[in-house]
């Protein structure tokens, strides 16, 4: 609980998205404080990944804003939010799997090694990419990935695969990072390593929010828990507090979160 | 590091010999050819940066139908320049690839809101519709007919020296160079952090966008930069064969063009290269002296199907296999390295 500011870095103010008949969100509202582990879950279908695509900008809302850093940023294409530091990951292997470790990092420098086309033309940009690539081994190292730089990403094992496409996040240099389903599909070995990469992104001072179905992980990492369901909010507050609110045992009874010992996981 | 530095500095000079052997090949072969023969060569060294040049913007993934309309476009403007305002045919090849330029920034609004297949069916869409104004507006296109005896290349009078460019070895060593030049820029653009933000948004366009990459306006830009230098190759033609007309740039050509660059392989700089030069020696020296030359499209559909089902990454990939296949023999380090022997 350190380093939590009071200014909300990233709010969302009644947010709605439909397609077509359905409504995925329904008029949501939630805020995440500066320097803080929040979390976002809900059972299947509540509509996380639906908010989670609205505030990185894949999806415009129909209805609502979203602000960070006070400023109202809703419909604006990703490459433009990424530049202002709200920088998302993706569920799975989403990675350049045809490129080498070190360039999948690389790429992620995109904002960071500027120059101009003749620069580019000219290999004028030779110190602007010598800072890029250091900047890049220098972020595989805090995966503990510098010794597979070279290797191609399709020899990297699933937990690695997951952890670059961290590091390539973070290599846009992200004021607020949102990670979609980081645990998913790890192992409870590579799950501890990843929870303790991300308390040392935020101890770098970046805030986290982060979408998951690992409710272990999430009730040990998160500072603020908001719980969807319908694709409205159901409850917000610390880990405790949620774990035993008897609206998120109901709403996740049935689902397979619920474990029937009177709390969620 | 000094070991490295030293073996960097061998593959250097191995790669600059190498160019400067190609080069010393491509200075004799006019002169191992007939005067037609000479003709083709410079067809031949203005298709490498058609083809080349396509190449580019298939690296952000998209592949287009309307390049040879593109090509036509910098034909077309260098050709009516130099006719109708009297701009010099040099600056006027120059502004050619301009116009190609200008106009496939305007089309990029347009067709990159479409991915894959529906991109490819609008660029043939928006070629066909360039080709249209070109045979609609006789003033200043001159209609179905097109244009003709367009401004050729400008001989150089300079003392002693005296070069005609209505001689195909004159005008092949222009083309060369311009041509050369050209395909520095293009590597230079591919190998830089450009080429790579190419291939990013190729493999990821959605994790590239995550990282800031803006990708309409790098969609745009290769789109911009393929089109200038096809621009470049139509100004090259125009000012060489001295006449242009839509049916020159129809989509029979653009085929031509799409198996050049998937029999040599795309993959690589060089692969399309390899593509357009193998297919025109089939083409113009085996066909030819066989009297197939009628059936061209009918044995260059027969090679693309072959060369997909047996060779997909293109001849390119067929220097690696030989390759592979030597140091296997030898027992070199790749073989023993890459095989539990």
């Amino acid at each position: 609980m350190t380093m939590q500011g009071e200014r909300p870095v990233l709010e969302v103010r009644g947010l709605t998205r439909r397609f077509g008949g359905l409504v995925a969100v329904d008029h949501f509202s939630f805020s995440v404080r500066e320097g803080a582990i929040h979390g976002l879950i809900g059972p299947n279908g509540a509509g996380k990944t639906t908010t989670f695509n609205v505030i990185s900008g894949f999806y415009a809302p129909s209805a609502g804003r979203v602000f960070f850093r006070g400023l109202d940023i809703s419909g604006r294409k990703t490459s433009a939010l990424a530049a202002m530091g709200l920088v998302r990951t993706f569920q799975g292997s989403t990675l350049f799997q045809e490129f080498s470790v070190l360039d999948n990092v690389r790429v992620g420098r995109h904002l960071g090694a500027r120059a101009g086309f003749l620069s580019r033309l000219l290999g004028t940009d030779r110190q602007s990419e010598r800072e890029a690539d250091e900047r890049a081994r220098e972020t595989l190292a805090f995966f503990g990935l510098e010794e597979l730089a070279d290797e191609p990403v399709s020899n990297l094992p699933h937990g690695h695969q997951r952890m670059l496409g961290m590091a390539v996040a973070l290599a846009a240099e992200p004021k607020v990072l949102l990670l979609d389903e980081p645990f998913t599909g790890m192992n409870p070995e590579e799950t501890r390593r990843m929870m303790a990469l991300v308390r040392r992104i935020r101890e770098g001072g970046v805030t986290v929010m982060l979408v998951e179905h690992d409710m272990q992980a999430v009730m040990n990492l998160c500072d603020t828990i908001t719980v969807m369901n319908f694709g409205a909010l159901l409850v917000e507050g610390a880990p405790e507090a949620v774990r035993n609110d008897p609206a998120v045992i109901e709403a996740y009874l049935g689902s397979a979160a619920a474990d029937g010992a009177g709390h969620v996981a | 590091m000094p070991a490295a530095g030293a073996g960097g500095a061998v593959r250097r000079l191995a790669w600059r010999l190498r160019l400067v052997f190609l080069f010393a090949a491509l200075a004799a072969l006019p002169y191992l050819l007939s005067y037609s023969q000479q003709e083709i060569a410079v067809l031949l060294v203005i298709n490498v940066l058609l083809v080349s040049s396509y190449r580019l913007l298939t690296l952000t993934g998209e592949w287009s139908l309307g390049h040879v309309v593109i090509m036509g476009v910098g034909a077309y403007a260098s050709a009516l320049l130099a006719k109708q305002l009297g701009v010099p045919v040099p600056l006027s090849t120059l502004l050619g690839g301009g116009a190609a330029a200008a106009v496939a920034a305007i089309l990029s609004f347009p067709l990159f809101r479409m991915k894959g297949f529906y991109f490819l069916i609008g660029s043939f869409a928006a070629g066909e519709i360039i080709r249209l104004i070109w045979k609609r507006f006789t003033d200043p296109f001159g209609g179905p007919k097109g244009l003709k005896r367009i401004d050729p290349f400008p001989d150089i009078e300079a003392g002693f020296l005296s070069i005609d460019f209505y001689e195909p070895v004159n005008y092949y060593f222009l083309a060369l160079v311009v041509v050369s030049a050209s395909l520095f820029v293009l590597y230079r653009i591919e190998r830089s952090r450009i080429g790579l933000t190419f291939h990013a948004i190729h493999w990821q366009d959605r994790l590239a966008e995550s990282v800031g990459v803006d990708t309409f306006r790098y969609r745009t830009l290769a789109f911009v930069i393929a089109s200038f230098f096809a621009g470049i190759a139509g100004g090259l033609y125009a000012h060489y064969v001295g006449a242009v007309n839509p049916t020159r740039f129809s989509v029979d050509q653009m085929v031509y063009v799409l198996v050049w660059a998937v029999v040599g392989g795309t993959a690589t700089f060089h692969g399309p290269i390899l593509g357009v030069v193998a297919l025109t020696v089939v083409n113009e020296i085996v066909l030819r002296a066989l009297g197939l030359d009628t059936v061209r499209p009918l044995i260059y559909g027969a090679i693309l199907i072959l060369s997909v089902l047996y060779l997909p990454n293109g001849l390119e990939s067929l220097g690696t296999r030989l390759r592979a296949r030597l140091q296997h023999w030898r027992g070199g380090p790749a073989a023993t390295g890459s095989e539990p022997a």
